[in-house]
């Protein structure tokens, strides 16, 4: 697969770190390198946050992310804050509701409904970063179903084994047949 | 091939300190460096260690030292303000000749400065932070695998010479997740300090054989039961005023480390063959040089990387024989400037000295080296 | 009035094969001056080991910096001097390495209650079983003569030239406050009491301190006129009173007392043990998974 630089940010607690983490994991499980870091401070902690998955069949140098070729939002706040730093080739994916900012360069939007669908049917709102998950790789082809659930279970809190593989089930059924605006 | 996990380097820094045998950790909270108490405090009772979180980076440090001195291998972890902490007994350490593991994971300074941002601001205070002449092994890891390759080695070496081994990480990649491949654990080389086979009483501990450096006494407990000391001493572990003697020591500290050079001194040197411009670098600041040398390479540019990875001792040798090969070196750290001095020193003349330096709480990046690289005289 | 000779050779047979035994005669006498109240301590942790038994290859004597920290050196056991106040901090990491010895700590008033007072009141808190000896001069006797947290409000040093302003620490009552599960207070008038007193800490399971009202003539004593060492022992012997006396009687009775005895035991887990049974219930239970 093609050098994908991906960068995800949220509200902190939304799980943006963890899903970060998963795709890392669905990439070694696939054979791939990865990369992947966070921005730490304050901001994890209620703020907008951000964390980022450099993921490529070739050696990786530098480990952040430069050019997102990828960019997902799941607040307002945070899509208004990383949307006009990408460039137009990025496929940006963001919560259904949110609105595109003025100076977002981006061309190829995907808008999903990620937290409700997380709330109402999975049944749980903290579990809108598996969902995420799900519509993810659906979008950027990352690895197989199969993989990635073994990458979610390697990383979710025992106990939740199942409600976190619906919501992954929910993610792909969402984006499958998705379009871009 | 082994089996290729995602991992942090925290986490790599925890999990390769066990294979080297560290079974008790002392430690205090701070960021960047907190992963690596967290995962001990989980880790070392599973495979029957001890962790204890102490109430200050100061007693952090004791408590390892005291861990070692009851024959156990030890390690502590903290960040520039505990770095800063903990120098006096690592000055302790040094001098009764205690091995045992500092982990560093830099932040940006001075004083509390911007705890979650990278930096690499501790190299100088790593080889001069506490009082007075003493010898120093540092190292520093650029990846995830080097950090679980090289704290094994930082313990080996630390119980190879009876002496405290600094680990100095950086926030890049102590909080980099990536995939490592195991190692077989039957190929890994962990080495033991020496001990006396028969530890009787009146056995000097401090005594050294014909042709050695580094003494071999029993941990406490073993029925050597002498004496140590942060005052000069002499061979029997009690203090002493002799000048001669004192002389000796330092001597004999100094040596034990410089002799060994060929040992402990280990750098990596990428495309250096036919480089006309070096980066010299070290720790995170590598993953940045190492695709500024792709895009240079591709645009023509004959760039290599000079990487140390023994960063105390300084790899002088090594770096003064690439530096006539190369027209220019750039020297690039996450500070003011502060390994760029030990260039200076080396280098001389032996060819043009640039520097980049970062100490914002950014990163250097790919296209900040390949600017500097491009740079006219 | 008979003199009993016999008996004084027989103590005096009794105390040399105490500073043989347990002693590195070959580093004897020791730098502390004439008087010093610091060597009856000595004794006195040497005869409540020799009372106990225990064994001198595991046992561990750690001190850190000061006139107290000297006792380390002299005598014959596992023995480190380690830095200015950490030594319960040493002292933690080599119990914890190896629960199996017992751990003794040296030290004295500056030491240990002020630029190690943190590591006190959190290994009394952790009740990790060190037994801690404190050599209670009330001056830094070492650097000659300036206040430390036990010198008396009023009372002079070469940093208190006025009189100290400070108030003044009670370290078997910090210690206690701090969760130590023995304290103890004890002089060095008083051998018989002290070294018993050590010993029980030594047996007690969990952090144990005795607070040892030590006499510095050279320091404290010229400094506030206390006279030779003798007087100070005589005064020793003279303002104190055992913890029963203490009970009956009121604050304004108190002042100016010196108060020995066992001051608080109680039984908590020690933590070196609770560690264990930690690592013995990850392990069970991972047979149980296997």
């Amino acid at each position: 697969m093609s050098r994908q630089e991906i960068r995800l940010a949220g509200s902190g607690g939304q799980g943006i770190i963890l899903a970060t983490v998963i795709l890392a994991e669905a990439a070694i499980q696939a054979g791939m390198n990865t990369a992947q870091s966070q921005a730490y401070g304050p901001e994890a902690r209620g703020g907008s946050c951000k964390a980022e998955t450099l993921i490529s069949d070739q050696t990786i140098g530098f480990t952040k992310v430069q050019n997102p070729t990828f960019l997902m939002a799941l607040t307002q706040k945070s899509l208004d804050q990383y949307g006009p730093e990408v460039s137009e080739n990025c496929l940006v994916l963001i919560d259904s509701g949110l609105s595109a900012p003025q100076d977002m360069k981006a061309k190829r939007i995907v808008a999903l409904p990620i937290l409700d669908t997380a709330r109402t049917v999975v049944g749980k709102i903290q579990t809108a970063n598996i969902v995420a998950v799900g519509c993810i790789n659906d979008l950027l082809g990352i690895t197989d179903a199969k993989t990635l659930e073994k990458a979610v279970l390697m990383h979710v809190p025992s106990g939740t084994e199942q409600l976190n593989i619906k919501a992954l089930e929910e993610g792909f059924k969402l984006a499958e047949g998705h379009e871009e605006k | 091939m082994g089996k290729v996990v995602l991992m942090q380097g925290n986490e790599a820094c925890v999990e390769g300190a066990l294979v080297a045998g560290m079974r008790l950790f002392a430690g205090y909270p701070i960021t960047p460096s907190t992963e690596i108490a967290e995962i001990s405090a989980v880790r070392l009772p599973q495979e029957g260690g001890k962790f204890i979180q102490m109430e200050d980076e100061i007693a952090s440090m004791a408590c390892a030292i005291g861990g070692s001195v009851a024959g156990v291998k030890s390690m502590t972890a903290t960040s520039g303000p505990g770095f800063s902490l903990k120098q006096e007994n690592l000055g302790y350490a040094a001098l009764a000749e205690i091995p045992l593991v500092v982990v560093d994971v830099q932040r940006m300074g001075p004083s509390t400065g911007m705890p979650t941002s990278p930096s690499q601001g501790d190299m100088m205070m790593a080889r001069w932070g506490t009082h007075g002449d003493h010898p120093v092994i540092a190292l520093c890891p650029s990846s995830v695998k080097e950090t679980y390759d090289l704290i094994i080695r930082a313990f080996n070496l630390s119980e190879r010479y009876r002496t405290p081994v600094l680990f100095m990480m950086d926030e890049i990649i102590g909080h980099l997740r990536e995939g490592m491949e195991l190692p077989e654990l039957e190929e890994v080389e962990v080495i033991d300090r020496k001990t006396v086979k028969y530890p009787e009483p009146k056995r000097l501990p401090y005594h050294i054989k014909k042709g050695k450096l580094v003494p071999e006494m029993a941990p406490f407990g073993m029925g050597q039961r002498y004496n140590m000391t942060g005052l000069i001493h002499d061979e029997s572990g009690f203090p002493t005023n002799s000048n001669e003697e004192a002389e000796k020591l330092i001597d004999r500290l100094m040596h034990k480390v410089s002799d060994n050079y060929a040992d402990i001194v280990k750098c990596e040197q990428v495309g250096m063959d036919d480089a006309d411009v070096a980066i010299f670098c070290y720790g995170g600041t590598m993953r940045a040089a190492s695709s500024a040398m792709d895009e240079a390479r591709k645009a023509g540019i004959k760039c290599g990387i000079f990487r140390p990875i023994t960063i105390w001792p300084f790899p002088e040798k090594e770096l003064l024989e690439a530096a006539k090969h190369v027209k220019r070196i750039i020297v690039a750290e996450h500070n003011y400037g502060q390994m760029v001095l030990e260039v200076e020193r080396v280098v001389k003349d032996a060819c043009r000295i640039d520097f980049l330096g970062r100490y914002n709480g950014t990163v250097i990046t790919p296209d900040d080296l390949l600017a500097k690289i491009r740079e006219e005289k | 009035m008979t003199v009993d000779t016999g008996d004084v050779s027989v103590k005096t047979k009794n105390m040399s094969n105490l500073i043989y035994k347990y002693m590195r005669p070959e580093h004897l006498p020791q730098i502390w001056c004439p008087g010093c109240g610091n060597g009856i301590i000595m004794r006195d942790i040497a005869q409540a080991i020799e009372n106990l038994g225990l064994s001198r290859n595991s046992t561990v004597i750690v001190s850190g910096i000061g006139c107290s920290a000297r006792a380390a050196g002299y005598m014959d056991f596992n023995t480190i001097h380690t830095t200015h106040g950490r030594a319960i901090a040493f002292a933690t990491g080599i119990k914890l390495a190896n629960p199996s010895l017992e751990v003794i700590v040296v030290t004295g008033d500056g030491d240990i209650s002020a630029i190690g007072g943190n590591h006190l009141i959190h290994a009394a808190r952790r009740n990790i079983g060190l037994t801690v000896v404190v050599m209670n001069n009330n001056i830094y006797g070492m650097t000659g003569g300036q206040y430390s947290p036990t010198t008396p409000t009023g009372a002079f040093g070469t940093t208190a030239p006025y009189g100290n302003l400070d108030r003044s620490f009670d370290i078997a009552g910090l210690a206690y406050g701090a969760g130590a599960s023995y304290a103890a207070r004890g002089s060095a008038y008083h051998v018989q009491q002290t070294t018993t007193l050590i010993q029980e800490g030594i047996k007690h399971r969990g952090f144990s301190i005795i607070d040892v009202a030590s006499i510095c003539p050279t320091y404290y004593g010229r400094k506030n006129k206390k006279g030779s060492a003798v007087d100070m022992l005589k005064w020793q012997r003279d303002n104190s009173v055992t913890v029963d006396q203490a009970a009956k009687m009121s604050q304004e009775e108190l002042k100016g007392k010196l108060v020995i005895g066992l001051l608080h035991q109680v039984n908590y887990p020690e933590f070196t043990y609770a560690y264990d049974q930690l690592i013995r219930r990850l392990f069970e239970e991972r047979e149980e998974n296997e």
